[in-house]
């Protein structure tokens, strides 16, 4: 990474609502169908067909903006983008132009760098498209299953500054989404998808380079990769005396490597205008407060309350919010324990690595709370507590009961584990040369040895007391 | 009397009556049509055997007795830009010449509940842009008044067809006058409702915010009658709207004593043939010796409404038209190698050239950097006009108009020049701009003999006072056709 520059990124992102039908038709939103199963005259632009707006799609537009802070717009319409594409039956999208439904939001993000505000220009409803299947010996066949079911696109000021940013942006987002429940925000069935616009500038400059957009990126990852790419690429030209060509670049997940698709000069006129068959939107104040009244408690009043009430840190607070039903665990167990901050360190380490996306945690949260205690009371360290949650998944059982059948208690006889450590200093000569010439990390080999020796069931306290006794310190 | 001269009361009274049965009724026109078209060509479809098994349908249920709708068994004809379910819907355009809609649009739905027989699929300018029903496809509609002139249109086939006894009624789609002008042109009455009274879905679309389908019928009370049978509210049409009126014939024959006739002189500026001013005058003393009040009246930016109109229906139409790519139905080359030239190919052969011309037009005006000079103006015009109508209908009932600036003119006369026919539209498209209903009827003939046409304009769901003057109108002696 080249540290004269910066990079100056914008994000849009693309999120399927949740809602059973699609966005201007009654066919089903279902993904993963028999193709063209699920469409019909209006979705398909038949001749003569009109588009109805679905009013779950606009509730869920709304919802998203409040979560996201952003105004409601009292008075918005819909208008037509024209271009044409064989997966677009009529030729345009019904979309939003220069009147969407939110604007002026914002959400927080936490990285290692600190804590920063992200702004989101605008929220705006709009149909999806079909899409077009490759067959062999057949050539290219139209699903329209996905023609008009309802997205959100969210567009975020040029506020982020690094991948980390980002993919940070990105996971608080969908956590927002989940959270509010108005999208399932499945990258792998792309419903949320996401847009980089991405320039480089020098460190200092408050002046915007020309910017380059990657479309349709479905992983978190792929995000991250094809913005470090095109990062070093865009210095690279720069700083070879050439200029960044405004243009839409593919990312290629295989190569890890963007690659130009089509220039600003190749760009579209949509030529917008207001669709004359849909009549404008209009969200009262009554409406707007009885959909915020249906907004949930949301991620950063949970990672508050979680960093004043049980000493987390921002980091670990903000990965503990991110899943609600992660979240929902860890609350539920908290309650249960005198040891909330370590069962939070488990929850963070282990449940949430152990449950699938949209699983439930198959632990009981008391059963956590008991494993929060255990540890706390120093009658089972962490190796040991991970192991007995891995037992756990597998199959819920009395974390007590289970312990008592054996193997989990924790060594802490004396006696033992001084001989044994007379033994770990007395063959580590090399280490404790290393160790005493002022390498004090060369310690945790001599830990690491004993942990081995006792099969991972020392008691890491009485471990570093008796090892540092035998040293002579 | 022959059943094809029968007006819709005294047909449907006879079909009622068991004087007469649907088929008996449906064969008539049949033969009516068999006989006429080889000189008119009204028709681009006739479906003789689906009208004959229709009107057989139709008789069964009488005979067992059912409730049937005042409409069962009247034989129709409809524009071919209205969705009929296996029933080839071409816009008399190349590009649809085989296709068939797989729904009905919701006036069929209606009409096919209600019973009316469907004789087929009447001529048109093709995606309805033109005024002579010159640009169809496939061929002339000749005026029946005089078979050397035109129909006027876009809805050509459709006025043409009652002109000559081919049809009890048919339907028409009026965007900017192609209800009313071809009506004035035929002879026939015609309505253009009111925005939104009439659902547009299965209406293939010119310009969204402009387009209603109505009725053309040979008087006044039939035309009513068929009303009845389109309107109300359709879900799957957001721009429809509730139908506050249950019955328009009810209170028809009520006469026009008491009401207030608008004639504003904007309409009666150069340009106008002098026998139509005589005529439309002559009528609203008419309407004055029956007990109406007229008064003249301003109507200020009127002549801004033709551009406007212009550019508000090209560019819907430049959008509406797009989807038809030769992808998924109608029309495809044969001589494309990739995506890009199958549409390029498919659009330039499938479309005739006043709908290319519309469609650049369109794309032009809706163009980045042009947007707000004419797209932009022609709403702000939009907006303007509506007022100066509401101004008038502050204290006035309808306002009293020529439908066109000359009756029927001999075809192929204006074909070359497409300004010439734009400006035959401006009478008729301050209506469309402004949402409003009006009914064209007969005032008068020419020296040649041609119908002269009037149009009266009504406030928002007004159209029950149109009828009603239009009916009283009719009955003393205005219809002279």
């Amino acid at each position: 990474m080249n540290k004269d520059f910066e990079m100056v990124i914008g994000l849009e992102v693309h999120a399927e609502l949740k809602t059973a039908t699609k966005i201007f038709c009654g066919c089903s939103t279902k993904f993963g169908a028999e193709p063209n199963t699920q469409c019909c005259p209006v979705c398909t632009g038949m001749p003569g067909s009109l588009p109805v707006l679905n009013l779950q799609v606009v509730d869920y537009a709304v919802k998203a903006g409040l979560a996201t802070n952003c105004t409601i717009a009292s008075f918005s319409k819909e208008d037509r983008k024209n271009y044409f594409y064989p997966d677009l039956p009529k030729a345009y999208q019904i979309s939003q132009f220069d009147l969407p439904l939110c604007s002026h939001g914002w959400l927080d993000v936490e990285t290692e760098a600190g804590s920063k505000r992200i702004g989101i220009t605008r929220i705006h409803i709009e149909e999806d498209a079909g899409k077009l299947v490759h067959v062999e010996g057949h050539g290219t066949l139209i699903d329209c299953n996905r023609c008009g079911v309802p997205l959100i696109e969210i567009v975020s000021e040029p506020d982020i500054r690094s991948a980390e940013e980002a993919k940070a942006y990105l996971q608080k987002l969908r956590a927002i989404l989940l959270y509010t429940g108005v999208s399932d925000c499945r990258m792998n069935e792309g419903s949320l998808r996401c847009d980089v616009n991405l320039s480089v500038r020098k460190k200092g400059s408050d002046k915007l380079g020309t910017r380059t957009e990657m479309k349709n990126l479905n992983s978190f990852a792929y995000v991250v990769k094809a913005i470090e790419y095109e990062f070093n690429r865009q210095v690279a030209v720069i700083e070879a005396g050439d200029a960044v060509v405004q243009e839409t670049r593919r990312f290629d997940p295989a190569t890890g490597k963007t690659s130009s698709m089509r220039s600003k000069e190749d760009a579209d006129d949509y030529r917008y205008f207001p669709d004359p068959d849909l009549p404008p939107i209009c969200i009262s104040e009554e409406k707007r407060q009885e959909l915020a009244s249906q907004i949930p408690t949301l991620p950063d009043e949970r990672k508050a309350l979680y960093q004043e009430k049980y000493g987390l840190s921002a980091l670990a607070a903000e990965f503990l919010v991110m899943r609600k039903e992660i979240a929902d665990y860890f609350e539920a167990a908290a309650t249960l324990t005198k040891y909330p901050l370590i069962a939070a360190n488990l929850v963070n380490s282990e449940i949430a690595r152990l449950t699938p996306e949209e699983g439930t945690v198959p632990v009981a949260p008391a059963h956590l709370a008991r494993l929060a205690d255990l540890s706390g009371e120093g009658k089972l360290n962490s190796s040991m507590c991970k192991e007995v949650l891995s037992i756990l998944f597998k199959e819920d059982q009395d974390p007590d009961a289970l312990i008592a059948k054996g193997g989990f208690e924790q060594v802490s006889d004396e006696d033992l584990l001084r001989s044994m450590a007379k033994e770990v200093v007395a063959s580590s000569e090399k280490i404790l040369a290393d160790y005493r010439s002022g390498n004090k990390k060369a310690f945790q080999a001599l830990v690491g040895q004993m942990m081995k020796r006792t099969k991972g069931k020392g008691n890491p306290a009485l471990i570093q007391k008796l090892l540092k006794e035998e040293i002579g310190e | 009397m022959k059943i094809t001269e029968m007006s819709l009361r005294q047909l449907t009274g006879a079909l009622a009556d068991g004087q007469i049965s649907a088929v008996e009724a449906a064969r008539a026109y049949l033969d009516a049509v068999h006989e006429k078209e080889p000189q008119v060509g009204a028709y681009i479809t006739v479906t003789e055997e689906a009208a004959l098994a229709a009107a057989g349908q139709v008789d069964k249920a009488r005979a067992a007795g059912e409730a049937l709708h005042p409409l069962a068994g009247v034989p129709c004809g409809i524009k071919d830009n209205i969705c009929t379910k296996g029933v080839a819907t071409t816009c008399a355009s190349r590009m649809l010449e085989n296709f068939l809609p797989p729904y009905d649009a919701a006036v069929m739905e209606k009409l096919n509940a209600a019973g009316t027989v469907m004789l087929g699929k009447m001529n048109m300018d093709e995606f309805a842009m033109g005024g002579a029903t010159e640009t169809s496809y496939f061929h002339t509609t000749h005026n029946p008044r005089d078979l050397s002139r035109a129909p006027g249109g876009s809805s050509g086939g459709s006025a043409a067809a009652v002109a000559a006894g081919e049809a009890a009624f048919t339907l028409g789609s009026d965007t900017g006058g192609s209800i009313r002008q071809p009506a004035a042109f035929c002879g026939v009455v015609g309505m253009k409702p009111t925005y939104g009274l009439v659902s547009r879905y299965g209406l293939i679309a010119f310009a969204s915010s402009l387009d209603q389908i109505g009725p053309l019928t040979r008087d006044v009370y039939s035309n009513a009658m068929v009303l009845n049978a389109l309107v109300g509210q359709d879900k799957r049409d957001a721009t429809s709207l509730e139908c506050p009126m249950k019955d328009f014939t009810q209170g028809i024959e009520e006469g026009v004593k008491g009401m207030r006739f608008a004639l504003p002189k904007e309409y009666f500026a150069q340009g106008l043939d002098p026998q139509i001013k005589a005529a439309v005058e002559a009528a609203a003393k008419k309407l004055e010796s029956l007990g109406a009040r007229v008064d003249e009246v301003s109507l200020p930016d009127l002549d801004a409404a033709l551009p406007a109109y212009y550019v508000i229906s090209s560019a819907e139409a430049s959008s509406n038209l797009a989807r038809f790519d030769g992808v998924k139905y109608g029309f495809r080359a044969k001589n494309f190698t990739d995506v890009e030239s199958l549409y390029r190919e498919t659009r330039s052969q499938g479309f005739g050239a006043e709908v290319k011309r519309r469609i650049m037009l369109g794309s032009f005006v809706l163009s980045a950097g042009y947007y707000d000079a004419y797209y932009k103006k022609a709403l702000q015009v939009r907006t303007l006009l509506k007022q100066r109508f509401d101004k008038i209908f502050e204290d006035h009932d309808a306002i009293l108009a020529p439908v066109a600036p000359t009756t029927a003119y001999p075809l192929g006369q204006k074909a070359q020049n497409p300004v010439e026919v734009y400006m035959g539209d401006v009478y008729t498209v301050p209506v469309n701009i402004a949402g409003l209903p009006a009914l064209s009827l007969p005032c008068g003939k020419d020296s040649n003999g041609l119908p002269i046409g009037m149009q009266m304009i009504g406030k928002p769901f007004g159209e029950a006072a149109l009828y009603r003057a239009g009916y009283a109108f009719e009955q003393n002696g205005g219809a002279l056709v």
